[in-house]
């Protein structure tokens, strides 16, 4: 008999590694949350630097409070698919209220936002279609392609002339044509260059999807995403988003103004067969999004507190992920050694950022990735550069 | 099958050779060569720029090695590109 585990040996290998350099990377526990940047981990109290809490909403009182009454009042759980038992006024309003305030005709939420994008590739894109999607895509893009059949191609990073080049090879071909990009890309920071697609669209003919996980109540001057910021929403056709990150709950959504959209709800099999959001989360989202539209001095916070820790970071001479100021700030390191070493040595100084490692990362990449919050005051940035400056360029030297 | 195609492809190859590994027909790209999902993506965009022409995922998730590569490049290259 094989052992069905015997393909994990390398896993197990790379894991023991790890843990022969510290403590266990992937396993870490916040232990007791204070407040949105700080937690206690491992009986020390650590600033938060990679928790995609963007606008610091996870302990917001009216949201917490929205939360508590629609538990009350709804349960527990829904039980049930959203096409079966599952659909509550809750699910229903928050996709009324996300419509308006993305500025679109239909909206649909998903369990996760993994999900959605699962659903909404596999409800776009089936077996006779292309899909092109970026080849820095997060991995619920890659895996959404698989689960709609669809032909895949993978195209250079932020390319549209490489996507130019590999849609000319395949002209002529029956079926649709999908192209997905994102509004900040998960681990570099870096954003899509949203004009020079939508000038590929005029040539080619194709619908362009954009996964705003970590844009979407971020950028532009309304918080609905780089397609806001670049002011180029017509023509990005479909836009999906997490609850995950800015809103801080858990959930998904898909969005467009396509007059057929509705009729993915019978159509996406990631949507149909699961259990619709819990009451407490579509009613913190609701709340959440409102915040969203009428507190924009956290988009405003936020701004200042990623510029502040880029060019901090710029200061110190760190090979950055990208060039421009984003809320994810992603350092370069030598190896994957080092960087789990560092990674310890942030921890036990007291900050917490996220260790990216191939092949979760493009280009082999081994990252310390923080992610920036509005919760975060100017004290927590500084102190977060100085340990930068303390580990990371001590390590560097040594 | 040409051993041309298959030395291009050795060729292009080479930066994700990382641990030097001798390269054959028969050499399992992935497994073989310790490479991971994303740096075998990564080396088939530059099989498909080489020959200018288009693998489909799809194609690659069934392509295990150099020979199975050369196969595929082959039957999709309209002219087969000599040396
Ligand atoms: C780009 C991108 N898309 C989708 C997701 C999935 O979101 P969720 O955490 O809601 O499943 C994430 C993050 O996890 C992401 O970074």
């Amino acid at each position: 008999m094989i052992d069905l585990f015997d393909k994990h040996k390398g896993i197990e290998g790379r894991f023991a590694r790890m843990l022969t350099l510290g403590v266990n990377a992937l396993g870490l526990t916040n232990d007791r949350v204070i407040s949105p940047t700080r937690a206690m981990i491992n009986g020390r109290e650590t600033i938060l630097a990679g928790t995609n809490n963007y606008m610091g909403i996870t302990l917001d009182a009216d949201c917490i409070k929205a939360g508590q009454d629609a538990m009350a009042e709804f349960g527990t759980g829904t039980t049930g698919s959203r096409i079966a038992n599952g659909s509550y006024a809750l699910h229903v309003q928050l996709e009324a209220e996300l419509a308006k305030f993305l500025k679109r005709k239909h909206c649909i939420v998903f369990t996760t936002g993994y999900q959605a994008n699962l659903g909404m590739m596999s409800g776009l894109a089936g077996p006779k279609d292309t899909i092109f999607l970026d080849s820095d895509s997060h991995s619920s893009i890659y895996d959404g392609c698989t689960l709609s059949g669809a032909k895949l191609v993978r195209f250079r990073h932020n390319d549209a002339g490489d996507l130019d080049k590999r849609m000319a090879r395949s002209e002529g071909e029956e079926g649709g044509r999908l192209v997905v990009i994102e509004g900040i890309y998960s681990m570099l920071g870096d954003r899509a260059p949203l004009r020079d697609f939508v000038e590929l669209k005029k040539k080619h003919g194709f619908q362009l999807l954009s996964d705003e996980a970590h844009s979407f109540g971020v950028l532009g001057p309304n918080g609905r995403g780089l397609a806001d910021e670049a002011g180029l929403e017509d023509d990005v056709d479909f836009v999906v988003g997490t609850f995950s990150k800015s809103v801080g709950a858990v959930g998904g959504f898909g969005a467009g103004n396509h007059p057929m959209f509705e009729t993915l709800r019978y159509a996406m099999r990631p949507y149909m067969f699961t259990a619709s959001s819990s009451p407490a989360s579509v009613a913190t989202s609701i709340a959440a999004v409102r915040k969203l539209a009428a507190e924009p001095e956290r988009r405003a916070k936020l701004r200042a507190n990623s510029a502040r820790l880029f060019e901090g970071f710029k200061a110190l001479g760190l090979d950055m992920g990208c060039d421009v100021a984003s809320p994810v700030v992603a350092v370069k390191c030598a190896d994957e050694i080092s960087t789990i070493t560092m990674w310890n040595a942030l921890i036990e100084a007291g900050v917490y950022v996220n260790i990216a490692l191939p092949p979760g990362t493009p280009n082999k990449l081994c990252l310390l990735r923080c992610s920036v919050s509005a919760a975060h005051d100017f004290d927590d940035i500084d102190r977060i550069i100085a340990l930068f400056g303390r580990v990371v360029i001590a390590k560097a030297a040594a | 099958m040409t051993q041309s195609t298959i030395n291009q492809i050795c060729k292009l190859l080479e930066p994700f050779n990382t641990e030097r590994k001798a390269l054959t027909a028969e050499t399992d790209i992935s497994a073989d060569l310790n490479i991971d999902s994303v740096a075998v993506m990564d080396f088939v965009m530059e099989v498909e720029d080489h020959f200018d022409i288009e693998i489909p995922l799809n194609v690659v998730s069934e392509t295990r090695s150099i020979g199975d590569l050369a196969a595929v490049v082959e039957a999709r290259t309209k002219k087969v590109l000599l040396p």
